[in-house]
C-alpha cells in the first residue's frame, strides 16, 4: 500500500507520466483493419474514387456541360480526336457551306493544308466555319489563285481527348463521370450523415429514457416507416420543385429510421450496463449519460450500418434519378449517366459501361469497408 | 501419485496467443498427469494459466490461439489432431462443464435435445434411446420433475439446475475424464455445496477423474486428492492435497492459502451520529401481465427493512441472489423507486425527486461488483473517475480536475499514469480499484459497496479489503456492504443483516452471528465460510 499521496508526489507523477497514451478500443480497431487487406485495397481505391471525382473536372480540359456537336457519341480511344477518317468528310461538310470543293488536303503533324476551288470567287470570311467546327482552329490564308475562285488555306487541326467517349448530346463522358461523382458521393455522405445524426439522437433518446416517451417515438417512427418512399419523394417534388438539397432531405428522412431502431437496441441493453448505473448514482444529468457513455459505446455498430448506408443511399439517388426524380440536366450523377447509357446500350456500350464501373466499384468497396469494420470493431474478436 | 497408467497426461505444453502487442504465452511448458479416477485441482489466480492450459487440452482455444507440446488421452496424442477426429475424445472419453451455466446451455434448444445431442452423435444412439437416455441423466444429477424437465428451455431453469443439466451433458457418454472449470463460481453458496455433493458422488459412481479447475482453496481441499499450483503459466508447486495445505513449500502457495482476508475493524464510538436511517423500506416490482389480461403478480423485492448506520461504521447486509441485497442498496441511494423512509443525517430522501437528490449524490456513493461492466469502456481512465466532478464541482478547471485524478489514483494505490489508459487495459483488481477512485473523489459520506469483492481473485480481495478499511479510517466514512462471502463480510462490518426473499431474517453485531447463527441459511454460509477459513490453519 502506498502512502498518502502529498502535492509533491503527485506532482512528480504528473510530469512523468505525460507521455503514456492508453490504447483506445478504437486504436484497437484501426489496427486490425488495416490488416485486412480487402478492407484496406477499398480504402485505398475509394480515396482515390474521391480524389479523382473532386479534383478530375478541373483537369480533364473538358467542362462538364460543354457541348461537342462534331463528337456526338464518338467511342472511348485512347488517341485524340479527330481520327484521319473523319477529317475528310468534316472538310468536305464545310466546304459545301462555302459552297466551294475540296481539290486536295493534307494532314501534316497538326496542321491541314487544303485547297478549296469554287465556281465564284471564295468568300475569305467564310474560313470562320472552320474554327466554328469542333475539329480545327482559325484557318489562316496561305495563297489564293484564279481571282479567288482558288484558296489554299492551312487549318490547325483542334485536338481533343475523349477517353471514356462523349455522350449523345456530344459531352465528354470522363468528365460527367467524375462530376456525377461528386454529386452521388456528396448525397451519399451528406443523407447519411444526416440519417445517422437523427437516427442516433432518436434512437438513444427513446432507448434510454425509455417508457411512454420511447413508445411515442418508435410508434413515430413506425408511422414514417408505413410511408411509401416513392410516394413520398413524388409529394416532396410536387410540392418544394426538384431540387438538389431535396434529395438528401427525401433519403436522409427516410433512412434514419433504421438508424434509430438500431441504435435504440444497443441502448436498451446499454442502459443496463452498470457502468451507466455508476453514472446515474454520480448524479450525472440524461444528456450526460447520452452523450458520455450511451452513444459512443452505440457507436461500433452505427459506424458499420453508416458504410452499409453510404451505398444504399447512392443507389436510393440512382434510383430516383433514374425514374427522372433525381437531379437535373446539366447537372448529373452516376444514376442518371446509367441511365442514359442503358438507353444506348446498343450503339454506344461505353456511354453505360463507364459510368457503371465507377458506380459498382465505390458500392464494392464500401461494401467491403462495412464489413473490415464490423470484424474490427466485433468485441468478441478481442 | 498412482502407480496407474495415466488417463491424461501432459508433456510440456506451451499456449501462445498471437495479439496486436506481440505474442503472448500464457501457459509455459506445463507437464502433469492424472490418473484414472482420481480428482486433481488446478489452483492459481486469475491469469494463471489454468483454463487456457485445459482449454488447449479440449481444442477450444481462441482463434488467435495455439498449443504446442503433447495431450495424450490414454497414450493417444490429440494436439494437433482435425476437429472432426478431435471430436472421438471430446465429449465422448474428455466432458467439460464451464464456470457460467447462464450462457452455457444454447437458450434456443430444449434440455432434451442438449443433452440427447453428444449422444446421437457418438453414441449412434436412435431419437426415443437418447432421450430415454437423457431422462435417466436428468434424474442421475437430481433435476426435480425429470420428465417434464426434458422439454424446458434453459431459460426456466435455475442457475444450480443448468449447472447440473451442463453436468448431464458432460457426463452423457460416461467420460473417462471430466473437466469441471470453476463450475460453483457463479453459483449461491447453498447451491455450490449441492454441485460439489453431485460431483462427488458422481467420481464415486462412476470412477472417472475430475479435473478441476478453481480459485477457491475451500473446495480444493474438501474435494481433490492432488493440487497443482499455476502461476504466470507454469506448475510452481504440486502434490497431494493435504500435504501441500499442511506445508506449502512455495511462497506462493503460501500467499494464495494466505490470501483470506484478515484483521477485524473497529467498531464506531456509540455516540457517532447516524448517517443513514431507513424504516420499513419496501420495494415491489409490478411483474407485467399476460397479453390477455390475467392475474399481474408483484415481486416484493424488499419487504420492511430497517437500516442505521452511524458515521464511520459499517453494515454488511448478506444473502443469496435474489434475496433483495442489491435493491436494499439501490432504494437506499434512491436509485431505484422505493416506500418508506430514509433519512440521510437530517434530510428525508423519500420526497426527493431526481434533481432534488444530486447535490446529494456527491455525498453517497456506489461502487459495483462487475469491475469490468461498471467502467465505460471507451472513456479514459482519467475521464471515467473525474466525471462525478463535472457533475458537482463544475468550476473545476481541467487541470485541476486532472491532478485530482492523479491524486485519486494514489490513493487507491495506482499509478498516477493509469489515467490516460483505458479501463480494458486494467485487471480486474485495478478496475475495482479505478472503481474505488470514483466514488472517493468527491469525498462521499456514506458508500454502497454492491459485492465490490465478489468477483476479484483471493489475493486481491485481501487487498481491496485492505483498501477499503485504510480509506474508511483516513475520511470517517459509512459503508453499507453487501456481500454473500461471509469472510469478507467479516473483516470490514460492525454489523451484520441476513437478508432472504426480501425480509431480514437475522442481524446482529458480527460477533454475535459468526458466534451464534440462527437461521439456516445464515449456518449454511458460515458453514461455506469456515470451510476456507479451516483452510488456512
Amino acid at each position: 500500500m502506498s502512502d498518502v499521496s502529498t502535492p509533491d508526489t503527485v506532482a512528480a507523477a504528473l510530469s512523468t507520466s505525460a507521455p503514456v497514451k492508453g490504447r483506445s478500443l478504437w486504436a484497437d480497431a484501426r489496427t486490425r483493419l488495416v490488416r485486412n487487406r480487402a478492407a484496406l485495397a477499398s480504402i485505398v481505391v475509394l480515396t482515390f474514387v474521391a480524389i479523382a471525382c473532386i479534383v478530375g473536372p478541373l483537369v480533364t480540359g473538358h467542362d462538364y456541360d460543354q457541348v461537342y456537336q462534331d463528337y456526338v457519341r464518338v467511342p472511348a480511344q485512347w488517341q485524340a480526336y479527330p481520327t484521319p477518317d473523319q477529317i475528310g468528310p468534316a472538310v468536305d461538310r464545310i466546304a459545301s457551306r462555302m459552297r466551294a470543293k475540296v481539290e486536295s488536303q493534307q494532314v501534316t503533324g497538326d496542321t491541314l493544308r487544303v485547297t478549296l476551288t469554287a465556281p465564284r470567287a471564295i468568300d475569305e470570311r467564310l474560313l470562320v466555319y472552320f474554327e466554328r467546327s469542333d475539329l480545327f482552329r482559325t484557318a489562316k490564308v496561305v495563297e489564293k489563285a484564279d481571282e479567288g475562285k482558288k484558296l489554299v488555306a492551312d487549318v490547325p487541326i483542334k485536338r481533343n481527348h475523349f477517353l471514356f467517349g462523349t455522350d449523345s448530346n456530344g459531352r465528354d463522358l470522363l468528365t460527367r463521370t467524375l462530376f456525377a461523382g461528386r454529386i452521388s458521393l456528396a448525397i451519399g455522405v451528406l443523407a447519411t450523415t444526416v440519417a445517422i445524426l437523427i437516427g442516433v439522437l432518436w434512437g438513444a433518446t427513446a432507448g434510454y429514457l425509455g417508457g411512454r416517451i420511447d413508445n411515442l417515438m418508435m410508434r413515430a417512427v413506425d408511422v414514417l416507416y408505413s410511408l411509401p418512399f416513392i410516394f413520398f419523394v413524388i409529394l416532396l417534388v410536387v410540392f418544394f420543385g426538384r431540387n438538389f438539397v431535396l434529395m438528401f432531405l427525401a433519403v436522409g428522412a427516410v433512412e434514419w429510421l433504421d438508424m434509430a431502431r438500431i441504435v435504440r437496441g444497443q441502448t436498451l441493453s446499454i442502459k443496463r450496463q452498470e457502468y451507466v448505473q455508476a453514472a446515474e448514482a454520480l448524479g450525472v444529468t440524461t444528456g450526460g449519460i447520452l452523450r458520455r457513455h450511451v452513444i459512443p459505446n452505440t457507436l461500433g455498430p452505427v459506424v458499420v450500418y453508416m458504410t452499409l448506408l453510404v451505398p444504399k443511399v447512392i443507389l436510393l439517388e440512382s434510383f430516383l434519378s433514374f425514374l427522372g426524380l433525381g437531379v437535373q440536366e446539366p447537372m448529373t450523377s452516376w444514376g442518371v449517366l446509367i441511365a442514359e447509357g442503358a438507353k444506348n446500350i446498343q450503339g454506344s456500350t461505353w456511354m453505360l459501361v463507364f459510368p457503371s464501373i465507377f458506380l459498382t466499384g465505390t458500392l464494392f468497396c464500401l461494401n467491403f469497408i462495412g464489413d473490415g469494420l464490423r470484424d474490427a470493431l466485433d468485441p468478441k474478436d478481442r | 501419485m498412482s502407480a496407474e497408467a495415466p488417463i491424461l497426461s501432459l508433456r510440456a505444453l506451451d499456449v501462445r496467443f498471437r495479439t496486436t502487442d506481440g505474442e503472448l504465452r500464457a501457459v509455459r511448458g506445463v507437464s502433469l498427469d492424472v490418473a484414472p479416477g482420481e480428482t486433481l485441482a488446478i489452483v492459481g489466480e486469475s491469469g494463471s494459466g489454468k483454463s487456457q492450459t485445459m482449454m488447449a487440452v479440449m481444442g477450444l482455444l481462441a482463434s488467435n490461439g495455439f498449443a504446442t507440446g503433447s495431450v495424450k488421452v490414454a497414450g493417444e496424442e490429440i494436439l494437433g489432431l482435425s476437429p472432426r477426429e478431435l471430436n472421438r475424445f471430446r465429449g465422448s472419453r474428455l466432458g467439460m462443464i464451464f464456470q457460467e451455466p447462464m450462457t452455457s446451455l444454447d437458450p434456443l434448444y430444449r434440455i432434451g435435445d442438449q443433452i440427447s445431442e453428444p449422444l446421437r452423435a457418438h453414441g449412434k444412439m436412435s431419437k426415443g434411446a437418447a432421450r430415454a437416455r437423457a431422462l435417466e441423466l436428468l434424474t442421475l444429477v437430481g433435476i426435480p420433475r425429470p420428465q417434464e424437465r426434458l422439454d424446458s428451455y434453459p431459460h426456466e431453469l435455475s442457475g444450480g439446475q443448468r449447472q447440473r443439466v451442463m453436468i448431464a451433458m458432460a457426463l452423457a457418454n460416461r467420460p473417462e475424464v471430466l473437466i469441471a472449470d470453476e463450475p460453483t463460481t457463479a453459483l449461491d453458496v447453498t447451491i455450490q455445496a449441492q454441485i460439489l455433493e453431485l460431483l462427488a458422488d458422481l467420481k464415486r459412481r462412476f470412477g472417472m477423474a475430475i479435473v478441476f479447475i478453481t480459485h477457491d482453496l475451500g473446495i480444493v481441499r474438501r474435494f481433490a486428492d492432488r493440487v497443482v499450483v499455476m502461476k504466470g503459466g507454469e506448475i510452481v508447486e504440486t502434490g497431494a492435497t493435504a500435504e501441500v495445505f499442511s506445508q506449502p513449500r512455495e511462497a506462493y502457495t503460501r500467499m494464495l492459502l494466505a490470501a483470506e482476508p484478515t484483521g477485524r475493524k473497529e467498531p464506531p464510538p456509540n455516540d457517532s451520529p447516524p448517517v443513514i436511517e431507513a424504516r420499513d423500506v419496501r420495494v415491489t416490482f409490478q411483474l407485467r401481465k399476460g397479453f390477455f389480461g390475467g392475474q399481474s403478480s408483484e415481486l416484493k423485492a424488499v419487504d420492511g427493512v430497517d437500516l442505521l448506520l452511524r458515521r464511520g461504521g459499517t453494515t454488511g447486509v448478506v444473502g443469496e441472489s435474489g434475496s433483495g441485497k442489491s435493491t436494499l442498496g439501490r432504494a437506499i441511494l434512491r436509485l431505484t423507486p422505493a416506500a418508506g423512509s430514509v433519512r440521510y443525517e437530517d434530510r428525508d430522501l423519500m420526497p426527493l425527486g431526481r434533481d432534488g437528490m444530486r447535490p446529494l449524490r456527491k455525498q453517497l456513493q456506489l461502487v459495483f461488483q462487475d469491475p469490468f461492466g461498471s467502467l465505460s469502456p471507451r472513456m479514459t481512465v482519467g475521464e471515467i473517475i473525474t466525471e462525478g466532478l463535472l457533475v458537482h464541482e463544475p468550476g473545476v478547471t481541467r487541470s485541476e480536475r486532472d491532478r485530482r485524478a492523479a491524486q485519486a489514483l494514489e490513493e487507491v494505490s495506482l499509478d498516477p499514469s493509469a489515467r490516460n489508459r483505458f479501463p480494458h487495459e486494467f485487471s480486474g483488481g485495478q478496475r475495482q480499484r479505478i472503481a474505488i477512485a470514483r466514488a472517493m473523489i468527491l469525498k462521499p459520506r456514506l458508500v454502497v459497496l454492491d459485492e465490490p469483492t465478489s468477483a476479484l481473485d483471493r489475493s486481491v480481495q485481501k487487498d481491496i479489503v485492505d483498501l477499503l478499511r485504510r480509506l474508511q479510517r483516513q475520511y470517517d466514512l459509512s459503508y453499507l456492504f453487501i456481500s454473500h462471502d461471509l469472510s469478507v463480510v467479516r473483516a470490514l462490518s460492525d454489523e451484520i443483516l441476513v437478508m432472504k426473499s426480501g425480509k431480514v431474517v437475522e442481524r446482529g453485531t458480527t460477533e454475535q452471528i459468526f458466534a451464534d447463527p440462527q437461521e439456516p441459511y445464515t449456518k449454511a454460509l458460515m458453514a461455506a465460510a469456515f470451510l476456507s477459513a479451516q483452510a488456512i490453519e
